[in-house]
């Protein structure tokens, strides 16, 4: 096993430096560049602040300073925001998007796995129902109409929260942008867990234990949901990938300085090295999950080896 | 269950509310459409950051509560007979937060780094009417030949290239305000970080978290600092201004300079006169390609856009947050007299009789429809915009499609000259002055995106700008917008924008004003 | 020979066992239901998906007729204040309209048309023009249209746009969710299954593509290939397969090592033949959840390409369109956002219902 780790993590530089080249001559295709704006800028003007950023040179000699750069861990200055490097950015935004973000994977892991194995035990039965109708309405409903009903709902009606803000991750400001970025992965989870736990209790071994008198209990947990549990792993992975890297909807409505709306922002501003601090760190992030998911793989089914 | 939730949120808000001694502070929370890109006054273009900068710096002249021009750094000024010598007396009381006194080095250390091709400054071009500005910027002359000279302490001399007599106006735009020399030089790029930035306005800066809020508070050093009545001022982002308005219903913001438009009546019945509308010094309008068949012809734009209802524009689409506009030049500017499209006053359905008149008589008709696409950047009053045009076309005939994209692939089209019929954008005042628009008609000027040209428009504004005498330049200023826009449609107006804000009844000193700006040194909250 | 009677008797049986589901029969039923309305309604419709009714912005659904009696005195007020012309008085006789008007210059027949023009008022004549032309006495009828779904912003009925939004949105939801489960069980299950070096590369470009800025990816569609209804589905479905074959991928490394599997190979059954006979058929569960959680966030993802220039245009749109512009007009017109929503979960709940129907009656175990 630490062998298959340290060759994935081996393969993973080659993949991350794929990853950059790509996005940095895609990104260039697209038209219009930093500086194109409704009110267009004067042409000497406009080729002042070029220069001031390279952005005169030609695309290779910019690629090659690129990754001179980051082999420095240099991420370079951001366009859109000449106050901050791209690595400040990302320092002052990426704890609070993984902080959110965890809190809300654990408990959609968490609650969803507990909820579809329920509905799977009470097969078309009420539970059942009650939480496949939940989990299709949350996976269902985008999260642009979850936030603002929350906000109606919770902050304004009730007022048991506040509408937004993130007042240095206060608990009462963190509920909202929490629940609202849980409910459509608890929504999946349940439905994934659901529907392999069905699958994984009709199979032989489930009901040859099952002959042989072991407990519900222990055949439920010891067995069942092993093998049940391989779809949920595969989607938590890209899941909490996306999770902790962040959502635009959910940080602009709520009004959270996280990173997530950085992904739309940078490139809507032609901000590229903004674009590509975010790519790194998807990137990242996505190769990270990803080895924890085959890892874990092993772990829930020894029968899965890597070698 | 709900009880204990609720206790705990209550003790929770109490702890807030108690920590920091926010009893004795006067705080403002101010809603700002987004983030600052930057807090260096010269590297800054929009409006959410000139907000910012009005209450951090003071350049030599001010506006109040109502925008009107204010003496500022400088406590008074002279203008030479020919119009060409500004004199500054700075205010001998003027002073960094640090307690150092903002001389008049500090100004030409100023306006000479705004010019510097090395600052990059995107709005340079405000101190293009100073001696070798424009030379200075395209790098061809060293930034130490700007016509600027500091003749002691606190006097100091703009030389301008041509008498303008907007200048004053133009020296109201953050880009003109000081930096200190001594701090910039100290730090480099680092001088704006809280607890390094000098400023000398009313407040200072004291904490800024991206995407979360920009905190000031009151500068003790400012020379009025005793009728500064708010200890802190909050800038909170606000790009969703639908959350936005929820904030301000939860109370969390005192005021916000944007609202869902459309959601005006519902906004009104529940707020009442705490929204604000009025009209701004901004025009929305759309450009034809005048370079291509068959939009070089006067006669077929005029048609078209005698067929647009812009009444109906204006109250259902902006739901009156926008006035019908004739003029490129909007109401407002004292002196100017716009003149409007020759079918101002006709009623909308003799328009469009002439309209499809016009049409038949260039061959367009059933058998030939004229076909035209209207590009915009996506958002979704624009959307509703064009989708309104396009029906409002269609009874004569004309075949109307709709291209939409986002911003930058939009406006990068436009200054690539690319492939369109009739592109949506807009202008909003830098300054108080028609000059300001109607260059935009000047043959190859940067935003002029039809590229329209015409030597006797050309002519006018060159006169006006030579012209010493106010009322006469005005005059002039107004042919000039008779040729280039009532009958050529360089840019064909729709609408001319208004602002529409939320303010709290709790704050006091807000004042209506066509530019939209509003000091925070000037508001309190009761 | 063989092998077709046994892919018969196959796909007899799951549909058979299909067919004694209720709620998948419902569930397709509903569907079916939905498609044909959003096919066939809008000929049927009261109002034109694109016709803008000026007097009618943002009017709640109702299943009354409008005008409402309180709308008419400030629509004819301004009918006529359009035509130059000043309302002396106006009273009500059935549906028709009697009005007194008045005018500093003589009144020309012809401003009538200001009357008719409005969206409430048609059939408008001058009935007596006093001498001198100064005030005049007209006519007009009262048209009633119903806005079942109330309008939009402009003054569109939303019962048509809802329904036509629909077509576009059933199309890319099945379509390009289709595109993406083929597409992913294919590469996944071959990834899976094959495993070592080749799983190993065929993962790491999945990683890539997840990694890469899609924006970027749309508008560079955009611009090489201009707007097109067939670049939309290319756009979606090649972001959506992605998770996809991560979860097929992770269902066959477990599948690979089960005895059925090894038994087959043991037996000499040819790598292809395992895959289809035997792990395909046993990925099914799993991947038919996962389609029915895809199709919304297909549905939503075309909301985002419009908003780039690639996805529907005006006067067009489709649900996930008509959502988010109904999500911004909350809570003042909440009916903009309370149809297309109804419609979209229903539709989806009922895509649930069929999709555990379909897997329960392909289950391999359960034959």
């Amino acid at each position: 096993m630490a062998r298959f780790v340290f060759r994935r993590l081996m393969i993973a530089i080659p993949t991350l430096f794929l990853i950059v080249s790509i996005s940095f001559f895609l990104m260039r295709v697209a038209p219009g560049g930093p500086f194109d704006q409704e009110k267009k800028l004067n042409p000497v003007i406009k080729a002042n602040l070029e220069r001031l950023y390279q952005l005169d040179l030609p695309l290779w000699q910019q690629y090659l300073a690129y990754l001179k750069g980051l082999a420095r861990g240099d991420f370079g200055p951001s366009f859109s925001r000449p106050e901050f490097t791209v690595a400040e950015i990302l320092q002052s935004g990426l704890p609070v998007s993984i902080q959110l973000g965890a809190l809300a994977l654990a408990l959609a892991l968490v609650v969803g796995t507990l909820l579809g194995v329920i509905a799977a035990l009470n097969q078309n039965r009420l539970a059942d129902y009650a939480v496949i109708a939940t989990a299709t309405a949350g996976s269902t409903i985008p999260t642009f109409v979850i936030a603002p009903l929350f906000q109606l709902s919770f902050a304004l009606s009730l007022k048991w929260f506040p509408v937004g803000g993130w007042n240095d991750g206060a608990f009462v400001n963190q509920v909202g942008p929490v629940l609202t970025l849980m409910l459509p992965q608890l929504a999946v989870v349940a439905r994934l867990m659901r529907g392999s736990m069905i699958e994984a209790m009709r199979s032989h071994h489930i009901r040859t234990a099952r002959a042989l008198g072991l407990s519900d209990g222990s055949v439920i947990f010891r067995h069942a949901l092993r093998g049940a549990v391989v779809p949920v792993i595969s989607y938590a992975g890209p899941a909490a990938a996306a999770l902790l890297t962040g959502s635009i909807i959910v940080e602009t409505v709520f009004g959270i300085p996280g990173i997530g709306r950085y992904f739309v922002d940078a490139a809507l501003n032609r901000d590229y090295t903004l674009v590509m601090g975010t790519v790194i760190v998807v990137a990242v992030f996505t190769i990270f999950f990803n080895l924890i998911c085959d890892v874990l793989y092993a772990v829930v089914d020894p029968r899965v080896r890597y070698d | 269950m709900t009880l204990t939730l609720k206790s705990i949120l209550l003790s929770t808000s109490l702890l807030i509310a108690t920590s920091g001694g926010a009893f004795a502070e006067m705080v403002l929370n101010r809603g700002n459409t987004g983030d600052p890109e930057s807090l260096d006054p010269h590297k800054v273009s929009t409006v959410q950051e000139a907000n910012i900068m009005r209450d951090l710096f003071y350049g030599l002249v001010m506006q109040d509560a109502k925008a009107e021009l204010i003496p500022g750094a400088a406590e008074s000024w002279t203008v030479s007979e020919d119009g060409k010598t500004y004199t500054f007396k700075l205010r001998a009381d003027g002073k960094w937060s640090d307690g150092s006194p903002v001389t008049a080095e500090d100004f030409v250390f100023s306006f000479q780094r705004v010019v510097d091709p090395a600052t990059a400054a995107e709005y340079a071009y405000m101190l293009a009417p100073v001696v070798n500005a424009e030379a200075i910027t395209a790098g061809e002359t060293p930034k130490e030949e700007l016509g600027v000279k500091a003749i002691d302490a606190t006097t100091f001399e703009v030389t301008l290239n041509a008498p303008t007599p907007y200048f004053l106006e133009m020296l109201t735009h953050q880009a003109t305000y000081p930096v200190s020399r001594a701090n910039v030089e100290a730090l480099g790029a680092e001088f704006t970080k809280p607890g390094n930035l000098l400023s000398n306005g009313p407040f200072v800066l004291a904490a800024f978290t991206p995407n979360d809020h920009l905190e000031l508070r009151k500068n003790a050093e400012f020379f009025e600092a005793d009728q500064v009545k708010l200890d802190v001022v909050n800038y909170f982002p606000t790009e969703d201004r639908s959350a936005a308005m929820k904030r301000f219903e939860g109370g969390e913001l005192h005021m916000n300079d944007d609202f869902p438009t459309e959601q005006l009546a519902d906004m009104t019945a529940k707020f009442g006169d705490q929204v604000k509308v009025g009209p701004y010094l901004g025009t929305y309008y759309y450009v034809f390609k005048l370079t291509e068949a068959p939009w070089d012809n006067a006669e077929l734009r005029n048609a078209i856009s005698m067929a647009i209802d812009r009444d109906y524009l204006a109250e259902e689409v902006w739901q009156n947050t926008m006035i019908p506009a004739y003029s490129f030049v909007p109401p407002g500017i004292e002196g100017y007299q716009a003149r409007l499209a020759s079918y101002a006053d006709m009623p909308q359905i003799d328009r469009e009789d002439k309209a499809v008149e016009i049409l038949t008589k260039l061959g367009y008709g059933p058998d030939n429809p004229l076909k035209l696409q209207i590009s915009f950047n996506t958002s979704e009053n624009h959307n509703n915009t064009a989708v309104a045009i396009q029906e409002q076309l269609k009874p004569l005939g004309i075949e109307v499609s709709l291209f939409n994209a986002d911003s930058v692939t939009h406006f990068a089209m436009l200054e690539a000259k690319g492939d369109f019929d009739l592109a949506r954008t807009g202008w909003i005042a830098d300054y108080k002055d028609p000059e300001n628009f109607l260059a935009l008609c000047k043959t190859g000027t940067g935003n002029n995106h039809g590229d329209y040209s015409n030597p006797a428009f050309d002519d006018l504004m060159a006169k006006a700008a030579s012209s010493t005498d106010p009322a006469a330049r005005m005059g002039l200023l107004s042919d000039a917008e008779q040729i280039a826009v009532a009958e050529e449609l360089c840019v064909m107006p729709l609408l001319h924008y208004g602002y529409h804000s939320v303010v709290s009844d709790k704050v006091a000193g807000w004042e209506a004003n066509v530019m939209d700006i509003h000091p925070t040194r000037f508001l309190s909250v009761e | 020979m063989t092998v077709a009677e046994r892919g018969r008797s196959l796909w007899a049986d799951a549909w058979a066992r299909l067919r004694a589901n209720k709620a998948a029969m419902i569930g397709i039923a509903y569907l079916l239901l939905v498609a044909l309305l959003c096919v066939l309604g809008p000929f049927l419709t009261p109002n034109s998906f694109s016709t803008i009714h000026k007097n009618y912005t943002r009017v709640a659904p109702s299943l009354s007729p409008y005008p409402t009696p309180e709308m008419i005195e400030p629509a004819l007020a301004d009918a006529i204040k359009r035509g130059r012309l000043d309302l002396a008085g106006w009273e009500q006789e059935g549906d028709r309209l009697i009005l007194s008007v008045t005018s500093t210059r003589e009144i020309d027949e012809r401003v009538t048309r200001y009357v008719d023009r409005s969206d409430m008022f048609e059939n408008t004549r001058v009935t007596e023009l006093a001498p001198g032309g100064m005030t005049a006495k007209m006519e007009t009828e009262v048209e009633l249209k119903y806005f079942f779904f109330g309008t939009d912003s402009t003054g569109r009925d939303l019962l048509t746009r809802t329904l036509i939004a629909g077509r576009v949105s059933l199309a890319i939801g099945l379509l390009a969710g289709l595109v993406a489960v083929v597409i992913g069980v294919a590469y996944g299950a071959v990834a899976g299954f094959i495993g070592g070096k080749i799983d190993e590369v065929m993962m790491r470009i999945v990683d890539i593509l997840y990694s890469l800025p899609f924006i970027f990816f749309v508008i560079m569609l955009v611009v090489f290939f201009g707007r097109n209804f067939v670049l939309m589905f290319i756009a979606v479905g090649a972001v959506m397969w992605l998770d996809m074959a991560r979860i097929v991928r992770g269902q066959t490394l477990a599948l690979r090592r089960q005895e059925f599997v090894q038994a087959a190979e043991a037996l000499g059954v040819g790598r292809v033949g395992i895959l289809i006979r035997h792990i395909v058929p046993n990925l099914l569960g799993p991947v038919v959840i996962y389609m029915t959680l895809l199709v919304p966030q297909v549905i939503i993802l075309e909301s985002f390409l419009s908003y780039l220039g690639l996805g529907v245009q005006e006067p067009m749109s489709s649900w996930g369109v008509l959502i988010s512009q109904g999500a911004k007009n909350m809570p003042g017109a909440n009916w903009m956002l309370f149809f297309p929503a109804f419609l979209l979960i229903s539709t989806l709940f009922a895509l649930n219902f069929i999709g555990d129907g379909l897997r329960d009656a392909l289950d391999p175990k359960d034959r």
